[in-house]
């Protein structure tokens, strides 16, 4: 495997260019401390191309310079996603040309939670993170039952819509609530469907672990950062059975 | 004959306007007819009624709920809270919103002698409230006079989101420094969903600070403050949306807030909020900012962001011409009109500038003596920030070359990261520069009348009219074709049925007793 450098003009130069600020004035010995930290980071020579004050108490640089790090792709380690990540149009196709009908997403934010921050960045046309919710998709009929769903009731709901896929948003945590609603939601639901005809569960909020979900008795836990388009692609894997694309993804 | 640079044609023009009228018109009608249980505690507010009980729920919700339960929301909540003060059943409205949750008081309808003298002492309260919101209108002139305005056009709108009031306030006095003119307080995420006002300085949002009196009050003094210190008044902006929208327009005309968010159907189709429920909001809280000497800032952004910013030019358009006709409606003026649109082309696109600027000059022409409110490319920057930085430079030319006059700045971190202290003082360095090099560039700029720009311009124009036109001819169920058009995914593809959607609980059909004196004040003028 080829070990590899950064370059700049020339191979093996090593060059890369930072930005940062600094909560000092602007002065000699301001451009100076922007080497010293370019320096810890590595980088020797360091060129301080551009210092700027803003503001009496902070300093912009601009720095570029030699690291002397090297690089073995064969070392870097990488988490896989296992399903392919669908544009909305490939969602709507895959599930237009597999169920023939629209795909069935009940979600709610359940036990007193009332923070609907993670279920409607999800759900709603508005998105999260440039992404636009489910609620865009045309063969996605979204049913967002906002806050504070007592689990009953999300199973009636369910129910009433033949719900392909349930999504529980958790917010707070306080005394682990997230993780005991959740496994109450997950037994209810065993309860009154058969396996075959459960809908799939997923469960999303900052304090869980991906890992969980088996035991949470969910299909799929999200944490942070998940975007619509995710959990899209995720609920067209599981329910379509196609993954269309897939080599697209392979790297 | 034409107007404007792009030589629309006059009857046109006039067409559009009458056509947004038509559609509007039934609107306007249904919002008269109609109550909600947000209106009645706006009015509660301008009243003077504020706090929250041990466990955080405003008074104003306590008291217009036990009314509500005795007597119903259709003739409005004044005449049994006033009915109750003159019989003596409590001092004030803050002892009577107490008892009234400690299930001591019984509200019931006065009738004859008992609702005149219930009728005129509600009159009296809330009419003191309106006259504060006229004082610190009169206020925010004298400041302006005193302390100077916004040194040029547009403005320079920033914003600051760090959840906690007291963070905010150094960041919003920082940003004044570093040459905004308007500071915006994002919300917290979902606080449009609440249907209560939290109460009293907040520590913690999501991604926003929660908009409570006490945090409006906290901000404008902070700016106050640095308005001293910068020899400019510095606008503060906030949002008047969601299911407290009249509660907010309130507070935000107390506490002499200077914009506010305000769109006429943005809690519709992107909150799901029912549409009665929000069109009737918006009427009164239109009505309070006309008053309060607000500018409004409408959302015709998010159409762009949810649907193609070349195929759905036409929405933003249309939505310009009925937020126009819903704000003037409600008594608010021409400069008082911060309509918005927004940059949100794919840069892939051939002629995307070119596009860009028939789209940002058919609003100019449109609405020549309205504000106009430019928000910054938000749907194609990438973590590229250097291509991003250009973008910017773009959508900062475009500002320049139509006279914009309430510019958001761009950031090139824009879903990257929350704004960093150097990305805002290199965004500030890029407006700067393209208004010092270009800024009046529009003097020299004419399209071509036959041109791309001013084809495209006349082509969104009519598929703007085609749209009007095909809402008008609705085949209508509510006898407003407008929410028929929003119950079939007409706008932003969302369907918003009129008898579904958040809040639809908390509208009422007004009786013949019905009574608001806010409302009554406000209608007055």
């Amino acid at each position: 495997m080829t070990i590899i450098r950064p370059y700049g003009d020339t191979t093996g130069d090593g060059m890369v260019q930072l930005s940062f600020t600094l909560p000092i004035a602007h002065s000699k010995i301001a451009e100076g401390a922007a080497v010293q930290l370019a320096n810890k980071m590595g980088m020797d020579p360091a060129l301080v191309v551009h210092a700027k004050p803003m503001g009496p108490d902070f300093t912009f640089f601009v720095v570029y310079g030699r690291v002397h790090h090297l690089v073995d792709p064969s070392k870097v380690v990488v988490i896989e996603r296992d399903y392919p990540l669908l544009t909305p149009k490939e969602v709507n196709a895959a599930v237009k040309s597999t169920l023939r009908r629209r795909l069935v997403v009940v979600g709610g934010c359940i036990g007193t939670d009332a923070h609907t921050v993670g279920i409607d960045a999800i759900l709603n046309i508005k998105g999260f993170a440039g992404e636009k919710g489910l609620e865009y998709y045309r063969e996605l009929k979204v049913v967002n039952l906002g806050a504070q769903v007592s689990v009953p009731q999300l199973v009636e709901r369910a129910v009433e819509e033949k719900a392909d896929a349930v999504l529980v948003s958790q917010v707070v945590t306080q005394r682990d609530a997230h993780m005991l609603n959740t496994r109450e939601m997950s037994a209810a639901f065993r309860e009154a469907f058969p396996s075959a005809k459960r809908p799939l569960l997923v469960v999303g909020g900052p304090r869980f672990d991906e890992t969980m979900a088996e035991e949470l008795g969910v299909d799929r836990v999200f944490t942070r950062g998940t975007t619509p388009g995710e959990v899209a692609s995720y609920l067209v894997h599981r329910l379509t059975g196609t993954g269309p694309d897939n080599e697209k993804e392979a790297s | 004959m034409t107007t404007g640079k792009l030589e629309l044609d006059t009857a046109t023009v006039r067409r559009a306007r009458a056509l947004a009228k038509k559609v509007g018109r039934p609107i306007v009608k249904i919002a008269q007819q109609h109550t909600t249980i947000s209106v009645e505690r706006a009015t509660l507010r301008l009243a003077g009624l504020s706090g929250a009980d041990t466990e955080g729920t405003p008074w104003v919700n306590r008291l217009s709920d036990v009314v509500r339960a005795d007597v119903g929301l259709e003739h409005g909540i004044s005449l049994a809270v006033w009915d109750a003060l003159v019989r003596g059943e409590a001092e004030d409205l803050v002892t009577l919103a107490q008892k009234a949750s400690a299930g001591s008081v019984t509200f019931r309808l006065p009738d004859g002698r008992d609702a005149v003298r219930a009728r005129s002492a509600a009159k009296k309260q809330v009419g003191a409230g309106i006259r504060r919101i006229d004082a610190r209108r009169r206020e925010r002139d004298r400041l302006i006079k005193k302390l100077g305005d916004a040194p040029r056009k547009p403005w320079i709108y920033l914003i600051v989101a760090t959840g906690d009031i007291h963070e905010d306030i150094p960041q919003a006095q920082q940003a004044a420094r570093e040459g905004a003119d308007v500071i915006a307080v994002i919300r917290s995420t979902g606080q449009s969903l609440l249907d209560y006002v939290p109460e009293g300085a907040t520590r913690e949002g999501f991604a926003g600070t929660y908009a409570t009196q006490e945090n409006f009050r906290l901000m404008r003094a902070a700016l106050d403050e640095s308005g001293k210190e910068l020899g400019r008044y510095i606008r503060l902006t906030n949002y008047a949306s969601g299911l407290c929208m009249p509660e907010i327009a309130a507070l935000a005309g107390l506490e002499r807030l200077d914009m506010m968010l305000n769109d006429s159907m943005y809690g519709i189709l992107f909150r799901d909020i029912n549409p009665i429920r929000t069109f009737v909001d918006q009427r009164f809280s239109r009505q309070v900012h006309a008053r309060a000497g607000i500018i409004i800032n409408t959302g015709e952004d998010n159409y762009l962001t949810t649907d193609d910013a070349i195929d759905a030019a036409h929405t933003v358009t249309t939505s310009q011409l009925l937020n126009e006709y819903f704000a003037k409606e409600a008594g608010l003026e021409d400069w008082q009109l911060g309509l918005g649109h927004a940059f949100e082309i794919d840069p892939e696109v051939p002629d995307s500038f070119r596009l860009e600027l028939a789209h940002a000059m058919l609003a100019r022409d449109l609405f020549p003596n309205a504000p106009l409110k430019w928000m910054p490319p938000t749907r194609h920057m990438t973590g590229d920030v250097f291509k991003g930085y250009l973008l910017d430079g773009f959508f900062n030319l475009v500002g320049a070359l139509t006279g914009q006059g309430i510019l958001l700045v761009g950031m090139m971190t824009e879903a990257v990261v929350t704004p960093w202290l150097s990305d805002r003082d290199l965004a500030l360095q890029n407006v700067r520069y393209v208004m010092n090099a270009a800024g009046s560039l529009h003097e020299d700029f004419r399209p071509t009348p036959d041109g791309f720009i001013a084809t495209r311009a006349r082509q969104v124009l009519g598929e703007s009219i085609d749209l009007l036109e095909r809402i008008v001819d609705h085949d209508s169920a509510h006898g407003a074709g407008l929410l028929d058009a929003i119950a079939d995914g007409t706008f932003g593809l969302m369907k918003r049925p009129a008898n579904a959607g958040r809040g639809l609980e908390g509208v009422a059909r007004k009786s013949s007793l019905y009574f608001n004196p806010a409302s009554d004040l406000l209608e007055e003028k």
